[in-house]
C-alpha cells in the first residue's frame, strides 16, 4: 500500500512537472528566430507576401501569442499533440511512426552497455591491479574518450566500406520484400553498428562505476564477516558485494534510460536510422513547432517515468529504502 | 501561327540515343536530400519535393538543355504572332494514376489551384487575361499583354497539373490524398517510409508507348553527407544528385570504376550565387565600397579551391546559361590595389561589416572565410555572423545584415528569375527571394518592364544588354559564382539527364544497361 501511495503522489507531481515543462518549451521554441512559414517560403526558392500570409494563417501564427499558448495548453491537457502542417500529419502519428526504430536502437544499446559494463566492472575488480584489470580499464577509457560521431564514422569505414561485413546505414534492406524471420535478421544486421556505437560510451561509464563501487564495498565490515564465516568468495562477490555495489549503477542507468527517446540524434544521423531523434532535429531546423513540442513532451514524460521506475528498482535491490526508520 | 510538331522532337530524340536498344526493367536507388516535407507538388515546391514529385506530376511542357520547349502533356502548341494567344493541344488517352481520364478540365482547374498555392505561378499568371478549354484536348490562354518568358513557365515545377476530381471543393492543404499523390507522370507513388525512403513504381499505362523503362525508383533519405558518400561507394545507391555530397568527395567518387558525372540538367535553374550587400545603410550603401568588394575578392580562387573547380565566375546578374545573357559589361578582375583606391576615394573609415554565410554545410563556411580573408587584405574588417536556416531566412528577409550569401534560381529567363532581385516593386520585407539588397533605380525598372513584354527577341536582347551593363556598374550585389552541381551516377544508367531540369523529370527516359 505504501508503494501504491508513493507512486500515486509521484504521478500527480509528474503531471504538474510535465505541464510546466510543456509551457517552458513553448516559450523556448518560439524564442528561436524564424518561423515555419518563413522556412517553407525560404525553401520554395520563390515567395510573395500572399504566400507567407497564407501559411501563417494556416499555421495559426497570425493569432496573438497568448492565444497560441492557450490553444497549445488546451490541446496538451486533452492529450492532443496537434497537427504538423509542414508534414501534413498529426504529430502523434509522426511520433508513433518513428518511435519503434528509436526504441529498438536505444534499448539494445542500453542493455548491451549495462550488462557488458557491469560484467566487465566485476571482472576488473576481481583482478584489481593485474593485467586483465589494466586491459579492461584502458579499453573503457578509450571508449569513454572517443567522440561518438567519429567512432560511428570509423565503424562504418572499417566494417562496411573496407570489410563489407555489415550494412553501413539504414534500418533494413530497402525493397527486399523480406518478411517474418528474414526481416528480423535483416534489421538485426543493420542494428549492430549503431547500437554498439551508441552503447560504448555508457558501457565504459558502467564499467568504471561498478569497479569502483565493488572495491569500496569489498572493504566494509560485513564482507569481512562473511569471509570469516568461510563463505566461498564467488558467493560473497555475487550476493554481498555486487548487490550493494549496484545502487550507484542503477542511478546512472535511470539517467541513461531517460534519454531513450531523445538521446540518439547523432547516431541516428550518421547511420540514417529513421528514429525520433532525427525527427526532432529536422523539425527544429524547420521550426515545425507542434512536432518539436510533441517530441520534447514525449521525451520529458520518458524521463519522469524512468525516474519513478528507478526508485522502484532501488527498493527491490535494497529493501531498507522506503522503510521509515 | 508558328506550329511546332511533337514528332520532330521524337525523331531527334531517337537519333540522339543511337543504335543501342533500350532495356526495360531494373531498380534505381537515388539520394534525396533533405527529406521533402510533402510530395504534393501543387502545394510545396521546394527542391527535394520537385525532384521526387517531378516523376509523379507533369507540366504541359518540358525543356531541353538549351531551354527549348518540348512536348509533355501538351503534344503541340502555338503562339499567335502578336504574342497574345497561346494554344495547347493535349495528348489523348492520358489518365491519372487512379484510372480517371485526364482532360483540359484538369488544366483549367490547376490554374485555379496554383493561383492559391504557388507564388511563382501567381507571378507568371498575372499577365494572363483568361484561360479556356474549347474541347477536352485543347487549352487556349489569352494574355493581357505579350509576355516573352511565358513560354518558359510550363514545366512540372512551375505549373504542375493536379487532378480536379481529387481536389475540387476540398480544403487543399488538409486533403488526405496529399499523402498519396496522384499524377499523370511516368511513375506512381507506392509508399513513403518517413526517414528512410520513398518508393515509386512504373506507370504501366503511361501514354507514351515504351516509357518509362525502369521498374522501381527508391529515393533514399540519408541525413549525413559523409554517409551519403559511403552509400554510393558501397553500391547502396546509384545516383547522387547535385549537392548530395561535399565538393571534396566528388573527385574521389568520380575516380571509381563505372562512375560518371555530369553538370547538365541545371540549365533551367542556373543557380547563381552572390552576396547581398545592404544598399540602405553602412559602408555597403556606397557604390564605391561595393565595387571595391568586387575587386577585392579572388573569385577564381574560390571556384578552384572551395568549389574544387566546379562552376563559372559570373559577369553579372544573368547566368551565362540563361537566355539573353551578355558578357559585354564592366569587368571586375581580382585587383586588390584598385579596391584600396576605391576605398580611399570614398574615405572608408574602417567600420567593420557583418557577413552572414549560408548554413548549407562546410563549403559555404569555407567560402565565407575566403571572403573574410580577401576583404581583410584591402582593409575591410569582416565579422562572420552565423545562423541556422530559419535564422538566415529571418535575418535576410528582414534586412538585418550587411553582407549575406545566397543563391537563387533563374528559371530560364531574366524576367522570371532575375528581375525580382533588382526592381523596386520587389522590395518587400518577409521574403528572402526578392530585392533584399534594396537597390532602387527607376530607369532600370522601366527597362525591366519593357523587356518583359517585348514580343521581339532581338529587341529583348538589346534591352537586357543595357540592363546588365548598368547593373554591373552599380554592383547592387556582389556576384560570386554560377554554381555547378554535378550529378554522380553509375555509367550503366543511360539517358538520365535529358532536360534543363535534369533529375527532376528525367527518369521518364532513363534506362539501365545490364
Amino acid at each position: 500500500m505504501a508503494i501504491a501511495g508513493a507512486i500515486l503522489s509521484r504521478l500527480l507531481k509528474a503531471a504538474i512537472t510535465l505541464l510546466a515543462i510543456a509551457i517552458l518549451n513553448f516559450f523556448l521554441v518560439h524564442a528561436a528566430p524564424g518561423d515555419p512559414a518563413a522556412v517553407l517560403a525560404g525553401e520554395a526558392g520563390a515567395a510573395d507576401e500572399q504566400m507567407i500570409a497564407d501559411l501563417r494563417a494556416q499555421f495559426g501564427l497570425d493569432q496573438p501569442f497568448y492565444v497560441q499558448l492557450a490553444r497549445y495548453v488546451g490541446n496538451i491537457v486533452t492529450l492532443d499533440l496537434g497537427y504538423s502542417f509542414r508534414q501534413g500529419q498529426p504529430v502523434l502519428e509522426l511520433i508513433l511512426e518513428r518511435l519503434p526504430a528509436t526504441l529498438i536502437l536505444t534499448l539494445t544499446a542500453f542493455w548491451i552497455s549495462l550488462v557488458a559494463g557491469v560484467a566487465l566492472g566485476v571482472a576488473a575488480s576481481a583482478r584489481v591491479g593485474k593485467f586483465t584489470d589494466t586491459l579492461i580499464t584502458g579499453t573503457a577509457l578509450l571508449f569513454y574518450a572517443t567522440p561518438l560521431y567519429w567512432a560511428a564514422l570509423m565503424a562504418v569505414l572499417v566494417f562496411s566500406v573496407q570489410l563489407g561485413w555489415l550494412p553501413g546505414f539504414g534500418y533494413e534492406t530497402v525493397g527486399s520484400g523480406f518478411g517474418g524471420l528474414a526481416r528480423a535478421l535483416d534489421i538485426l544486421k543493420h542494428l549492430i553498428l549503431p547500437a554498439l556505437t551508441l552503447g560504448l560510451f555508457f558501457m565504459a561509464v558502467y564499467m568504471r562505476m561498478t569497479r569502483a563501487s565493488m572495491l569500496e564495498v569489498a572493504q566494509q565490515d560485513f564482507v569481512k564477516t562473511a569471509r570469516a564465516k568461510g563463505l566461498n568468495p564467488a558467493t560473497i562477490r555475487r550476493r554481498h558485494i555486487l548487490r550493494n555495489a549496484l545502487l550507484p549503477v542503477v542511478t546512472l542507468a535511470g539517467l541513461q534510460a531517460g534519454q531513450l527517446v531523445g538521446g540518439a540524434v547523432l547516431t541516428e544521423t550518421v547511420f540514417a536510422w529513421p528514429g525520433i531523434g532525427r525527427l526532432m532535429f529536422e523539425s527544429l531546423a524547420a521550426r515545425d513547432y507542434n512536432t518539436i513540442l510533441g517530441v520534447f513532451l514525449v521525451s520529458a514524460a520518458m524521463v519522469i517515468v524512468f525516474n519513478i521506475l528507478t526508485d522502484l528498482v532501488y527498493r527491490l535491490i535494497d529493501p531498507r529504502i522506503g522503510h521509515k526508520a | 501561327m508558328k506550329l511546332l510538331k511533337a514528332t520532330t522532337f521524337l525523331v531527334a530524340a531517337t537519333m540522339a540515343t543511337g543504335a543501342v536498344a533500350q532495356q526495360d526493367g531494373g531498380r534505381l536507388d537515388l539520394i534525396v536530400q533533405p527529406e521533402p516535407p510533402s510530395l504534393m507538388l501543387g502545394l510545396v515546391q521546394n527542391a527535394p519535393t520537385q525532384m521526387v514529385a517531378g516523376q509523379i506530376y507533369e507540366g504541359l511542357l518540358r525543356y531541353n538543355t538549351d531551354l527549348e520547349p518540348q512536348p509533355s502533356l501538351a503534344k503541340e502548341w502555338s503562339i499567335s504572332e502578336d504574342g497574345m494567344t497561346y494554344t495547347f493541344i493535349l495528348n489523348e488517352g492520358v489518365s491519372w494514376h487512379d484510372g480517371e481520364p485526364f482532360s483540359s478540365e484538369d488544366v483549367i482547374f490547376s490554374t485555379k489551384f496554383l493561383q492559391d498555392n504557388h507564388a511563382r505561378f501567381r507571378g507568371a499568371f498575372s499577365h494572363v487575361e483568361s484561360v479556356e478549354a474549347p474541347d477536352a484536348n485543347t487549352i487556349v490562354i489569352h494574355m493581357k499583354e505579350p509576355y516573352g518568358p511565358f513560354i518558359n513557365a510550363f514545366e512540372a515545377g512551375s505549373m504542375p497539373i493536379v487532378p480536379k476530381h481529387i481536389y475540387e471543393g476540398t480544403d487543399y492543404a488538409t486533403n488526405e490524398m496529399n499523402a498519396t499523390p496522384i499524377g499523370t507522370g511516368p511513375y506512381e507513388f507506392v509508399e513513403w517510409e518517413k526517414g528512410s525512403y520513398i518508393h515509386l513504381t512504373k506507370n504501366e499505362d503511361y501514354y507514351i508507348d515504351g516509357l518509362p523503362h525502369i521498374d522501381d525508383l527508391y529515393y533514399r533519405v540519408v541525413p549525413d553527407a559523409a554517409s551519403r558518400a559511403v552509400a554510393f561507394e558501397t553500391g547502396e545507391v546509384d545516383v547522387l544528385p547535385g549537392g548530395a555530397v561535399e565538393n571534396w568527395d566528388v573527385a574521389r567518387l568520380t575516380e571509381m570504376d563505372n562512375v560518371c558525372s555530369s553538370s547538365k540538367g541545371w540549365e533551367f535553374f542556373a543557380p547563381h550565387a552572390w552576396m547581398w550587400l545592404n544598399n540602405r545603410e553602412g559602408p555597403t550603401a556606397d557604390k564605391r565600397f561595393r565595387q571595391a568588394v568586387m575587386f577585392a575578392m579572388d573569385r577564381e580562387f574560390v571556384k578552384d579551391v572551395v568549389w574544387n573547380g566546379f562552376g563559372t565566375v559570373p559577369t553579372g546578374p544573368v547566368s551565362s546559361k540563361t537566355n539573353f545573357y551578355t558578357d559585354d559589361v564592366p569587368q571586375y578582375p581580382y585587383d586588390p590595389e584598385k579596391a584600396k583606391e576605391l576605398l580611399d576615394e570614398m574615405g572608408y573609415d574602417g567600420t567593420p561589416v557583418r557577413l552572414l554565410p549560408l548554413p548549407y554545410g562546410e563549403t559555404w563556411q569555407r567560402w565565407a572565410e575566403a571572403v573574410k580573408q580577401n576583404l581583410g587584405e584591402v582593409g575591410i574588417e569582416v565579422e562572420i555572423d552565423s545562423a541556422d536556416v530559419a535564422g538566415w531566412n529571418e535575418k535576410t528577409a528582414n534586412w538585418d545584415y550587411d553582407m549575406a550569401f545566397t543563391y537563387l534560381y533563374q528559371y530560364g529567363d531574366p524576367a522570371l528569375g532575375v528581375a525580382r532581385n533588382y526592381v523596386e516593386s520587389q522590395i518587400q520585407k518577409g521574403s528572402p527571394w526578392n530585392n533584399v539588397e534594396g537597390y532602387v533605380n527607376p530607369e532600370m525598372d522601366k527597362l525591366w518592364e519593357q523587356a518583359a513584354v517585348e514580343p521581339d527577341n532581338e529587341k529583348r536582347q538589346e534591352l537586357y544588354t543595357e540592363i546588365q551593363q548598368q547593373i554591373v556598374e552599380d554592383v547592387p550585389v556582389a556576384w560570386l559564382l554560377e554554381i555547378e552541381f554535378p550529378t554522380i551516377y553509375r555509367c550503366n544508367v543511360k539517358n538520365l539527364i535529358t532536360t534543363g531540369i535534369g533529375l527532376n523529370d528525367g527518369l521518364r527516359d532513363a534506362w539501365i544497361e545490364e
